[in-house]
C-alpha cells in the first residue's frame, strides 16, 4: 500500500486543492480571494509537478498507478480510480501551469464579484485535473462536464455585452454532445457487464471490452464518443459555439477555455474514441479528414475577414485543433505524435495570444482591429510578446508551434495505404496538400492580424469607452501605457516554454510517442481489414472512392519510417 | 384463509402508518387550540410523528412478517417508508408559517377573535400525514381492496390540501379541476381492478400473479385481465402524472400553493410508482420465473405485450411532452409541474425495465427527485411579492443581490435536475439508464438523454436568471418570506443534492434491498422449503388452497 501512497496523494492533492480554495473563498472578503485562489492554483501545479518529477511512465505509455482506486458507488461500479499516461499528465501540466497565470492576468480585469470569479475559476481547475487524472470513465465524465457549470457563469457573469447568449450556447452544445458521449460509454459499459458479469467503468477495462465488439456496433460506438467530443474540440461544424463563447468570455475564460478545455475533447478522442473503437474508427477516418480539412481552410478564411482581434485567435482555434485532429487521424505515429504535441503548444501559444489581448482591451476597451493600431509605437514591450506569440501560433520554425504542425501534415502526407511502413493510414497526401494551405493561410491572417493591431500608423479609439462592454471597470486607469510588471511576469514564462519547446521538442515526443503506438496498436490491423474488403469488393466502396483512387492510381510508396525514426528519435517496430 | 394469524405480521409491519394517523389525529385536535402557542406547534408534532414513524419502520418491516403478509415485493417498505416519513419532514417545512396566515395575523392583532372554524392549520397537517400514511400503506399492500383504499387515502387529503392551502380563487378551481380528474383516474383503475379480479378470481396480489403466471404458461394472460392491467395502468398514470392522464398538473400546480404544489410532486407520485411496481409485479418482467401451482416453473418473457406497449409509449410521450411543455412556459410553477412530469417519464424507463435492476434505480431516482424538486418548489416559497407568491421568471431575475442562497439554491436544484455531475440528479439518471441498458432497452434511454438535452434549456434558465440576469421591475420588490423554513428545506434539500451522491453507494444498496420481488432468501423467510431459480430472484411462496 505504502508504495502506491504517494502517486495518489499528489494526484488527489492537485485535484482537490483548487477546490479546497474554492470552498474557502466564501468565507474570505473580497480582497483575499485572489489570494487564496492563486495560493490554491500554486499548491496544485507544485503537487502536479511534484508528481510528474517522480512519474516513472515517461517512456511507457502505461497509466499509472495501475492499482484501482477505492469504491465509489459500488452498485453502479463507480470507483475513484486515477492515474496518468504521459501524454494526461502533460495535458494536466499545462491545465496546472496556465492556472495561476490566468488568475494573476485576472487582478485587474475583474472588479466585481470577484469571490465568486476565483472561487469558479479554482473549481474549474479541480475539474479539468480530475477529467485528465480519472481511470475511471464515470469519474471523467464527471470532471469534464462539471467544467460546464463555472465556465457558463464565468462567460455569463463576466462577459461582454453579449454574453448570456454566449454563456447558453456554449452550455447546451456542448452538454448536448456529451450526453451523447455518456450514452455511448453507458452503452460499453453494458456490453462490458454482458461479457464479464459486473458493472464497471475501469477505462482499461471497459478498452479490453470494446476492441472485441462487432464492427458495426464500435463504428456506432465511435461515432457516439465522436459526438460529444467534437463539441469539445471543436470541429466542424459543430463549433459554431466557440467563437462566441471565447469572445465574450472574460481574459482568463478564454485563455482557459483555448488552453485547456478543448484539449479534453482531444484528450477524449485520444483516450476514448481511437483506442476503444479502432474498427469502427477506420471507417470514420475519411469523413473526420475532411471535417478536419474543412475546419482548416474555413475558419482560416473567416479569419482572414475577421475584425475583431478575439474572434480572429478564436477561429484560429479551430483551425489549429483542426490541423491537429488530422494528425491524430492519420493513424501514424508521426502525426498522432504531432497532434498531441501541438495541444500542449496551442494552449501555450494561443493562450499567451489571448493574453495579450485582454492586455490591450484592458487599456483600450476594443478589440477592433480598425480602430486600433500601430501599439507598438506605445506598448513597445506588449508588442514584443504579441509578435513573438503570433510567430509561434504561425508556426515559425524554432518555436513550438511548428513543430507539431510540421509532424501533423507529415503524418497525414505519409498516411496512406501502405503495408510496409507499419501504421497504415486511409488519409493520405492530398489530404497533407489541403492541410497545408491552412498553414499559408494562418500565416496570412496572422500576419495581418500584426500588421493592422502591432504595426502602421498608430490609431487610438477617441473615446476609452468607445465599445462599452456592459461591463465597466476603472482599472485601465491604473495600469501604465505599456506592460507593468505583473503582466510581463506572466507572459514571459509562457514565452520561455514556447521557446524551449520549439528549439528542444526531443523529450516531450519521445515521451508521447510510446503512448500514441500504444493508441494506435490495433489500427493496422483494422486498416488492412478494410482494404481486404474494398479489394474483395473490386475496389468499390461507397464512401470510399476517393482512397480507393489513390490506392490504384499511385504505387505504393515504400513507407518511410526512417523519417519517423528521425524525426522522433525512436524506432518504430 | 387470511385470517386471523396473518393479521399479527400485518399489524407489526403498520406501526408507522399508526404513529402517523395518531399523529394527524393529534395535529387535528390541537389545531383548533384557543391558544396561538399550542397551535403554532402542530408542525412540530406531525415532524416528530414523522421522524418516530421513520425510525420505526426501519425497525418494524423484517423480511419475515412482510413474506407471512403475502406481500409481492416484501422489503419495498423497507427503503420507501422511511424515505415517505423524511421527504415528508422536508416537505412541510416549506408550510410552516403559511398556513393560516391571514387568520392568524388578524388574531393576533386582535382584529379577530379565535374561530374555530376559521382556521385550518389542524386539518391542513392532518391531510399531509394520512396522505403520507396512505403512501406507507401502499407497501403493504397485499390485495387489490387494499391497493385501491390505500390509493383513495393518498389523493383525498390532497384534494382538499390544494383547495384549502390557498385563500384565492385559483387554489379553488384548482382543487375542483384536481378532485373530477382524480375521480376519473380513480375510476379507471377500479374498473381495471375489476377486471383483473374478473380474469383471475381472486383480490390477492399473490393469487393473481399465479393465475397470470398460469395463463401465461397456456395460451397468454386472457383479455379481461390484459384490459384489466391496461386500465389500471392508465388510472395510475394519473398519480405520476404520466401522459395521457398529466393534463391536469400545471394547473393544478400552479393552482396550489407553493408547498401543496411540492407536495403534490412528491407523495402521490411515490404512491403511484409503487402502486404501479406491485401491480406489474403480478404479470412479471422478463427473466422471471414463477412457479405455477402445478410446480412448473414458467419463465415470464416480459410483461403483456399491450401493457408493455402502454407503458412504453406513455413513458416517451411524458419525457417528451413534459420537456416540450416546460420549454414554452413562463410561470416558474408552470415550469416545474411539466419539469415534474418529464421526470415522471424517466422513471417510468425503470419501470418497464423491471425487477430488480428497474425498480431499484425507480426508487433510487425518486428519492433523488424529491430532494432536487423540493429544493426549486422550498425556494420558491421562500420568497413572496406583498404576502403573495412570486411565479415569473422576471421576479427571480438578478434574485442573487438581495436573496444569494435562495438565488444558489433555485440554481443548484435546477442544475441537478438536468442531470449534471456530479449532482444527485445525475446519479438517479445514471443508475435508470444503466438499468435500461441491463434489459436492452437502448432506445428508451436514446430518447431519455435526447430529452435530458431539451430539458437543459429550461433548467439553464432557472439557474441563470436568479445568478446573472439583471434585477427587473418586478424582482426589486420581491421579499423573503415571513417564515424562514421554507429557506431551511430549501438549503438542506440543495445542499443534499451537492453531498447526497457521497452516500449514493448506501441508498444504491438500500433501495436494490427494496426492490427485491417476490419473497427473500428462503432461510430469512420462515423455515419453509422453497423453491429458488437459479437467480435467487423468486421464491414461491404458493399458499393457495
Amino acid at each position: 500500500m505504502a508504495p502506491s501512497m504517494g502517486p495518489h496523494v499528489t494526484i488527489w492533492a492537485s485535484i482537490l486543492l483548487p477546490l479546497a480554495a474554492a470552498a474557502l473563498i466564501p468565507f474570505a472578503s473580497a480582497r483575499h480571494a485572489k489570494w487564496i485562489a492563486m495560493a490554491g492554483s500554486f499548491l496544485s501545479l507544485g503537487a502536479i509537478t511534484m508528481h510528474a518529477w517522480h512519474f516513472p511512465a515517461w517512456m511507457t505509455g502505461a497509466v499509472v498507478p495501475e492499482a484501482q482506486g477505492p469504491e465509489w458507488v459500488s452498485g453502479l461500479g463507480i470507483t475513484l480510480s486515477v492515474g496518468f499516461d504521459s501524454v494526461a499528465l502533460l495535458l494536466a501540466l499545462l491545465t496546472a501551469f496556465l492556472m495561476p497565470l490566468c488568475i494573476i492576468g485576472s487582478f485587474s480585469a475583474v472588479q466585481e464579484r470577484e469571490r465568486e470569479y476565483y472561487a469558479w475559476f479554482s473549481v474549474l481547475a479541480g475539474a479539468m485535473l480530475l477529467a485528465f487524472a480519472a481511470k475511471d470513465a464515470i469519474l471523467f465524465y464527471i470532471g469534464y462536464e462539471f467544467t460546464l457549470i463555472p465556465m457558463t457563469l464565468l462567460i455569463a457573469i463576466y462577459g461582454g455585452a453579449e454574453r448570456r447568449p454566449a454563456a447558453i450556447k456554449y452550455f447546451l452544445y456542448t452538454f448536448l454532445g456529451s450526453l451523447f458521449m455518456l450514452a455511448g460509454l453507458l452503452y460499453l459499459a453494458w456490453q462490458h457487464r454482458e461479457a464479464t458479469g459486473q458493472w464497471s467503468f475501469d477505462i482499461a477495462a471497459l478498452t479490453t471490452t470494446a476492441v472485441r465488439l462487432p464492427s458495426s456496433t464500435q463504428f456506432w460506438l465511435f461515432a457516439a464518443l465522436i459526438c460529444g467530443f467534437a463539441v469539445k474540440i471543436p470541429l466542424f461544424p459543430v463549433h459554431t459555439w466557440l467563437p462566441l463563447a471565447h469572445d465574450q468570455a472574460p481574459t482568463g475564460g478564454s485563455v482557459i477555455l483555448a488552453g485547456s478545455m478543448l484539449k479534453l475533447g482531444s484528450y477524449g478522442v485520444y483516450r476514448f474514441a481511437m483506442p476503444m473503437a479502432p474498427a469502427g474508427g477506420v471507417e470514420l477516418m475519411v469523413p473526420m479528414g475532411i471535417l478536419c480539412l474543412i475546419a482548416i481552410v474555413y475558419a482560416s478564411l473567416i479569419c482572414w475577414v475577421q475584425q475583431d482581434a478575439k474572434k480572429l485567435v478564436a477561429y484560429s482555434s479551430v483551425a489549429h485543433l483542426g490541423l491537429s485532429m488530422l494528425g491524430l487521424f492519420s493513424l501514424n505515429p508521426v502525426g498522432a505524435e504531432g497532434s498531441i504535441f501541438y495541444w500542449v503548444n496551442h494552449g501555450l501559444s494561443t493562450g499567451a495570444l489571448f493574453l495579450c489581448i485582454g492586455m490591450f482591451y484592458e487599456r483600450y476597451h476594443t478589440k477592433d482591429m480598425e480602430r486600433l493600431g500601430g501599439l507598438a509605437r506605445v506598448m513597445p514591450v506588449w508588442a514584443c510578446f504579441m509578435v513573438f506569440f503570433v510567430m509561434a501560433s504561425a508556426g515559425l520554425p524554432g518555436l513550438n508551434g511548428f513543430v507539431g504542425e510540421i509532424l501533423c501534415i507529415g503524418g497525414t502526407f505519409i498516411a496512406e495505404h501502405d503495408a510496409q511502413s507499419g501504421y497504415p493510414g486511409v488519409l493520405g497526401p492530398s489530404f497533407a496538400v489541403v492541410a497545408g494551405t491552412g498553414m499559408i493561410l494562418a500565416a496570412m491572417y496572422l500576419l495581418i492580424l500584426l500588421g493592422k493591431v502591432v504595426w502602421g500608423p498608430l490609431r487610438e479609439p477617441h473615446d476609452d469607452h468607445g465599445e462599452a462592454s456592459g461591463h465597466p471597470t476603472q482599472a485601465h486607469a491604473k495600469l501604465p501605457r505599456d506592460l507593468n510588471a505583473r503582466e510581463i511576469g506572466i507572459l514571459a514564462p509562457l514565452a520561455v516554454a514556447c521557446l524551449v519547446l520549439g528549439l528542444y521538442p526531443k523529450p516531450m515526443l519521445e515521451a508521447i510517442a510510446p503512448c500514441v503506438e500504444k493508441t494506435l496498436a490495433a489500427y493496422p490491423a483494422q486498416v488492412e481489414r478494410v482494404r481486404a474488403v474494398e479489394t474483395a469488393n473490386g475496389g468499390r466502396r461507397d464512401e470510399g472512392s476517393e482512397k480507393v483512387a489513390s490506392d490504384t492510381s499511385r504505387p505504393v510508396t515504400s513507407g518511410p519510417p526512417s523519417w519517423t525514426a528521425a524525426t522522433k528519435g525512436t524506432v518504430t517496430p | 384463509m387470511m385470517g386471523i394469524e396473518s393479521m399479527g405480521p400485518r399489524l407489526g409491519l403498520l406501526v408507522p402508518e399508526m404513529i402517523l394517523f395518531a399523529g394527524a389525529v393529534l395535529a387535528s385536535v390541537i389545531g383548533l387550540s384557543r391558544s396561538a402557542g399550542v397551535r403554532r406547534s402542530v408542525p412540530l408534532w406531525c415532524i416528530v410523528a414523522l421522524v418516530a414513524a421513520a425510525f420505526v419502520s426501519v425497525d418494524t418491516w423484517t423480511v419475515e412478517r412482510a413474506s407471512a403478509a403475502q406481500l409481492l415485493f416484501p422489503s419495498m417498505g423497507s427503503f420507501v417508508k422511511p424515505m415517505l416519513a423524511l421527504m415528508g419532514v422536508l416537505l412541510l417545512l416549506p408550510s410552516i408559517g403559511a398556513i393560516d396566515r391571514g387568520v392568524e395575523g388578524a388574531i393576533a392583532s386582535g382584529r379577530q377573535a379565535f374561530d374555530a372554524l376559521r382556521v385550518m392549520r389542524g386539518e391542513h397537517y392532518a391531510f399531509a400525514l394520512f396522505s403520507i400514511a396512505g403512501a406507507m400503506l401502499l407497501c403493504g399492500a397485499s390485495d387489490l381492496i387494499w391497493l385501491f383504499l390505500a390509493l383513495e387515502l393518498v389523493s383525498l387529503p390532497t384534494y382538499i390540501m390544494v383547495a384549502l392551502g390557498r385563500g384565492s380563487r385559483k387554489a379553488q378551481e384548482a382543487g375542483v379541476k384536481y378532485f373530477f380528474l382524480g375521480a376519473l383516474s380513480t375510476a379507471l383503475f377500479l374498473y381495471g381492478f375489476a377486471l383483473i379480479y374478473g380474469s383471475t378470481g381472486t383480490l390477492q396480489l399473490a393469487g393473481i400473479r399465479d393465475s397470470f403466471a398460469v395463463q401465461s404458461a397456456g395460451a397468454g394472460i386472457d383479455m379481461t385481465g390484459i384490459a384489466g392491467l391496461c386500465l389500471a395502468v392508465l388510472g395510475l398514470c394519473f398519480k405520476i402524472t404520466a401522459v395521457p392522464m398529466h393534463f391536469y398538473a400545471p394547473d393544478v400546480y400552479e393552482g396550489s400553493a407553493v408547498h401543496v404544489s411540492a407536495f403534490l410532486a412528491f407523495v402521490p407520485k411515490v404512491a403511484g410508482f409503487v402502486a404501479l411496481t406491485v401491480l406489474l409485479g403480478t404479470a412479471g418482467w422478463t427473466g422471471h420465473a414463477l412457479l405455477a401451482a402445478d410446480g412448473v416453473r414458467v419463465a415470464y418473457t416480459g410483461l403483456p405485450e399491450p401493457v408493455a406497449a402502454i407503458m412504453w409509449m406513455s413513458a416517451v410521450l411524458t419525457m417528451t411532452l413534459g420537456n416540450v411543455g416546460a420549454l414554452m412556459q413562463r410561470s416558474i410553477k408552470r415550469t416545474l409541474a411539466y419539469s415534474s412530469v418529464s421526470h415522471s417519464g424517466y422513471m417510468m424507463v425503470g419501470l418497464i425495465v423491471g425487477t430488480p435492476a428497474g425498480i431499484n434505480a425507480l426508487f433510487f431516482y425518486l428519492l433523488c427527485y424529491g430532494i432536487m424538486t423540493t429544493a426549486s418548489f422550498a425556494a420558491l416559497a421562500a420568497l413572496e411579492r406583498s404576502g403573495e407568491e412570486i411565479d415569473s421568471f422576471d421576479d427571480i431575475a438578478g434574485l442573487r443581490i438581495r436573496h444569494p442562497a435562495i438565488a444558489w439554491m433555485l440554481a443548484i436544484s435546477a442544475v441537478s435536475l438536468v442531470g449534471i455531475p456530479p449532482m444527485i440528479g445525475f446519479f438517479g439518471k445514471l443508475a435508470l439508464f444503466m438499468a435500461a441498458f441491463e434489459s436492452g432497452q437502448v432506445a428508451l434511454v436514446v430518447i431519455a438523454v435526447l430529452n435530458s438535452a431539451v430539458s437543459a434549456w429550461y433548467y439553464l434558465r432557472l439557474a441563470i436568471v436568479p445568478l446573472v440576469a439583471p434585477p427587473s421591475a418586478h424582482s426589486a420588490s420581491v421579499v423573503s418570506a415571513p417564515s424562514r423554513w421554507p429557506a431551511i428545506c430549501a438549503v438542506v434539500c440543495g445542499v443534499g443534492s451537492v453531498i447526497v451522491p457521497v452516500a449514493a453507494s448506501r441508498l444504491l444498496q438500500a433501495s436494490e434491498q427494496a426492490s427485491k420481488g417476490y419473497g427473500a432468501d428462503p432461510a430469512v423467510a420462515g423455515g419453509e422449503e422453497r423453491p429458488t431459480d437459479a437467480a435467487g430472484l423468486y421464491t414461491s411462496r404458493l399458499t393457495r388452497p
